[in-house]
């Protein structure tokens, strides 16, 4: 017969063990459904099966492609090597502008449109996102 | 220019007395009982000479010194004063010299305010704490120097970034810091505690003063970052689970969960291990966030230009401090021979452990969520980010037993206790789910899920409520601050299940109608300010009980840098707050407008200061007892 003390002590160790487990599996389980992967224009158009879940799309906004109409924003991002059109219905941050670089978050409908959700751009000016620098600098 | 060579020559003297300091304390740990005078001296002129570091750095930017870098990189002349003043802790540079400051404040403080402790165990926490400053001196004087000269003296600086030309976010970092350096301490003492194996009830009661402090001013520092991200990123919210939020929280949580550790080791003498590694993971979070932040590896809207260069030194820095703890602590620590610790099931420490395992849990998710994509990207080089569902989607359920376990843990005692008041504790119960449910019943999707958190932070806003006025459990800043807490989430969930939003382009003289809401453009006035040239759009807002409102949001073109910022205009009253911001697209006649309506956003903002008055309330009742 075991005192009372090792059996708590044990109850203690399983209830750690399993919270453990737990934690683990939920969090792995998590980060699988709602992880947002990141693709440039080019890497969509080489890819062989479209993604059917959210992703984000990088690149620089292309001159003289953001048109707008009251309840829709569309314009082009592109990485100079491929283009992507993108539809979006929603508040555009600060740093949005032609020729800047801007990340859209959505779905896509086919390889040459996104429908965005969200669009990010980043709050410093000189900020271009690395793929479009190394796009810039192969030219 | 002048002011510049004081204030390089300043740090190269303030590592140089560091350097001193060690050695003295060393030898005075050696072989002397009593404390040599010439550590406090020498503590206090290192302390000078960063204060005159700094003010040079202020002076700097106030005369618009441009042969000085770090001035031509963030300041204008045409910058109003307070953000040339402000200007000086926005930048990477000067945020670490703000870090020296209130590092060598904090060991000056340190040593004047610890009395009855141990020589020895001052004396080390002094050499531990010096090794912390001699990395950030290195830090400084090696890659991020504030006091760069540029040769031709250019005429005219780059500007500060608009977005931090605000006075919620000048005083931002001084208090985030505050509470990150304030850890240091903690991690400092600690270390030194169980080197002299003096991990006790004494230290406890000593060391829970500066947990305290540091907790409060942490908790202010995110709730002031949080407040500038609501208005003035206009993303229409107050937390985003942005990576740079996130090294703020979790240095938060594992300060929280040592806040509570802390109790049981003061008055039961358990624990002892917990608090040791507590203590070494929150200062080593707030290591790994400046680290991050700074690295410019987070993809994050906080990261400004950056150099790999620093990240490196950070890193490599951070990883000698974890090494030399681990070997402290696992050499040096014995675990107490007391076996006195015992305790039942129900009770306190049973409680505060409950505590301890969801904060762990809470801190894991937010770790693995911030750290995963960057471990991915240098894995398989594929780019991922981790947005708001998944916190969610592992937070919130949790928060239901967190809520119930934060209402009756504290109503129990030490070692063994009973469930008293099983009567209000039902009713209550009874009473928040039938009010929950009344709340959310609108709301077809998630009825349950929703009816259950609602009612278990409306349980615990009850219980904490009566217990504050019955007053039966004396611990009145642990009340208020759970009190906060269930305000606070309540705020959240009603926040989130009540507000709507309206994204619509407009232009000048349009009309926006919806069923609930019509949004007229009336016009737009356009004036011009010392460094920018703003357009304020007037707006009047009729809602659904035809009250009209008029709202104003602002567009403001900086000329140095050439940046547009939105402003936005908010009503705020105890109930709801009226959200409007514009955004101009390149060249379009449109206006890009999003009105939100945010119920109890105010009350998020005060639950968090009740929960630092908590605090606050505990740190000098513990002052007056003594």
């Amino acid at each position: 017969m075991y005192g009372r003390k090792v059996k708590l002590r044990f109850l203690f160790v399983v209830i750690i063990f399993l919270t453990l487990v737990l934690t683990v599996f939920l969090v792995l389980k998590s980060l699988e459904e709602n992880v947002v992967y990141f693709q440039s224009p080019s890497e969509i158009n080489s890819s062989v099966e479209l993604n059917k879940s959210k992703i984000r799309v990088g690149g620089m906004v292309k001159k003289n492609s953001i048109s707008i109409n009251s309840n829709e924003i569309n314009f082009i991002i592109t990485d100079f090597k491929n283009e992507i059109n993108v539809s979006f219905t929603g508040a555009v941050p600060n740093l949005f502008e032609e020729e800047k670089g801007v990340v859209a978050e959505g779905f896509l409908k086919d390889r040459n449109v996104l429908s965005a959700t969200k669009i990010l751009a980043k709050h410093d000016e000189n900020y271009m996102p690395p793929e479009v620098k190394a796009a810039l600098e192969d030219k | 220019m002048l002011y510049s060579s004081i204030g390089y020559y300043a740090l190269i003297l303030g590592l140089g007395i560091s350097l001193i300091l060690v050695y003295f304390s060393i030898k005075n740990f050696q072989n002397s009982s009593t404390l040599n005078t010439k550590i406090l001296s020498f503590t206090f002129l290192q302390f000078f000479l960063v204060v005159i570091s700094f003010a040079c750095l202020i002076i700097s930017f106030v005369l618009s010194d441009f042969s000085n870098e770090t001035v031509f990189n963030n300041s204008h002349t045409t910058k109003p004063l307070f953000y040339k003043i402000a200007g000086t802790w926005g930048n990477h540079e000067g945020s670490l010299l703000l870090w020296l400051l209130v590092l060598t404040l904090f060991i000056l403080i340190f040593f004047l305010k610890t009395k009855n402790q141990p020589l020895k165990y001052k004396l080390l926490t002094l050499i531990f704490q010096q090794i912390i400053i001699i990395g950030f001196f290195l830090f400084l004087i090696q890659t991020s120097n504030p006091f760069n000269f540029i040769f031709p003296t250019p005429e005219e600086g780059m500007g500060l970034n608009p977005i931090l030309q605000d006075p919620a976010l000048a005083i931002h970092p001084p208090i985030l810091y505050l509470g990150y350096v304030g850890s240091s301490i903690i991690f400092s003492s600690a270390l030194a505690a169980t080197y002299l194996n003096l991990v006790s009830k004494v230290w406890a009661s000593h060391i829970k003063k500066w947990i305290i402090a540091s907790w409060v001013f942490l908790t202010l520092g995110i709730l002031l970052g949080s407040i500038w991200a609501y208005y003035e990123l206009g993303w229409g919210g107050f937390w985003f689970w942005d990576p740079v939020e996130n090294v703020s929280l979790m240095p938060w949580l594992a300060l929280t969960t040592l806040l509570h550790c802390i109790i049981v080791l003061e008055k039961k003498q358990v624990l002892t291990s917990w608090v040791i590694i507590l203590s070494i993971s929150t200062f080593t979070l707030s290591m790994c966030g400046t680290f991050l932040v700074r690295s410019g590896i987070l993809n994050s809207v906080h990261t400004f230009a950056n150099d790999p260069e620093r990240g490196l030194f950070i890193l490599v820095f951070l990883f000698s401090l974890i090494f030399i703890s681990l070997f402290i602590f696992f050499f040096f620590h014995k675990s107490s021979p007391n076996n006195s610790n015992s305790f039942f099931w129900l009770s306190k420490e049973t409680s505060i452990i409950i505590n301890n395992w969801f904060m762990m849990y809470f801190l894991s998710v937010v770790l693995i969520g911030t750290i995963y994509p960057i471990f991915l990207e240098v894995l398989s080089s594929q780019k991922i980010s981790v947005g708001p569902p998944f916190y969610h989607k592992l937070i919130i359920p949790f928060l239901i037993p967190f809520l119930m376990a934060m209402a009756i843990g504290p109503k129990l005692k030490w070692i063994k206790s009973n469930i008293v008041d099983k009567f209000y504790l039902v009713l209550f119960f009874a009473i928040s789910i039938v009010l929950s449910f009344l709340i959310v019943k609108k709301f077809s999707t998630n009825l349950l899920i929703n009816t259950i958190l609602v009612s278990s932070a409306l349980y615990l806003f009850f219980i904490t409520l009566r217990d504050f006025f019955i007053r039966k459990y004396s611990n009145i800043s642990q009340n208020i601050a759970h009190f906060g807490f269930s305000l606070l989430i309540l705020s959240i969930l009603l926040n989130n299940l009540f507000s709507s939003e309206i994204i619509t382009n407009l232009k000048v003289g349009e009309t926006f109608t919806s069923s609930k809401t019509k949004i007229v453009f009336k016009s737009i006035n356009q004036k011009q300010e010392k460094n920018y040239k703003s357009i304020i759009a007037n707006f009047s807002i009729e809602n659904i009980n035809q009250k009209i409102e008029d709202l104003s949001p602002e567009l403001r073109i900086y000329n140095q840098p050439n940046i547009v910022t939105s402003e936005a205009d908010i009503k705020t009253t105890l109930l709801s707050d009226k959200f409007i911001v514009i955004n101009i697209v390149q060249n379009q006649d449109y206006f890009n407008v999003r009105y939100q309506v945010k119920p109890f956003m105010l009350w998020i903002w005060i639950s968090v200061i009740v929960i630092s008055f908590g605090g606050l309330l505990s740190f000098f009742k513990k002052e007056h007892e003594k």
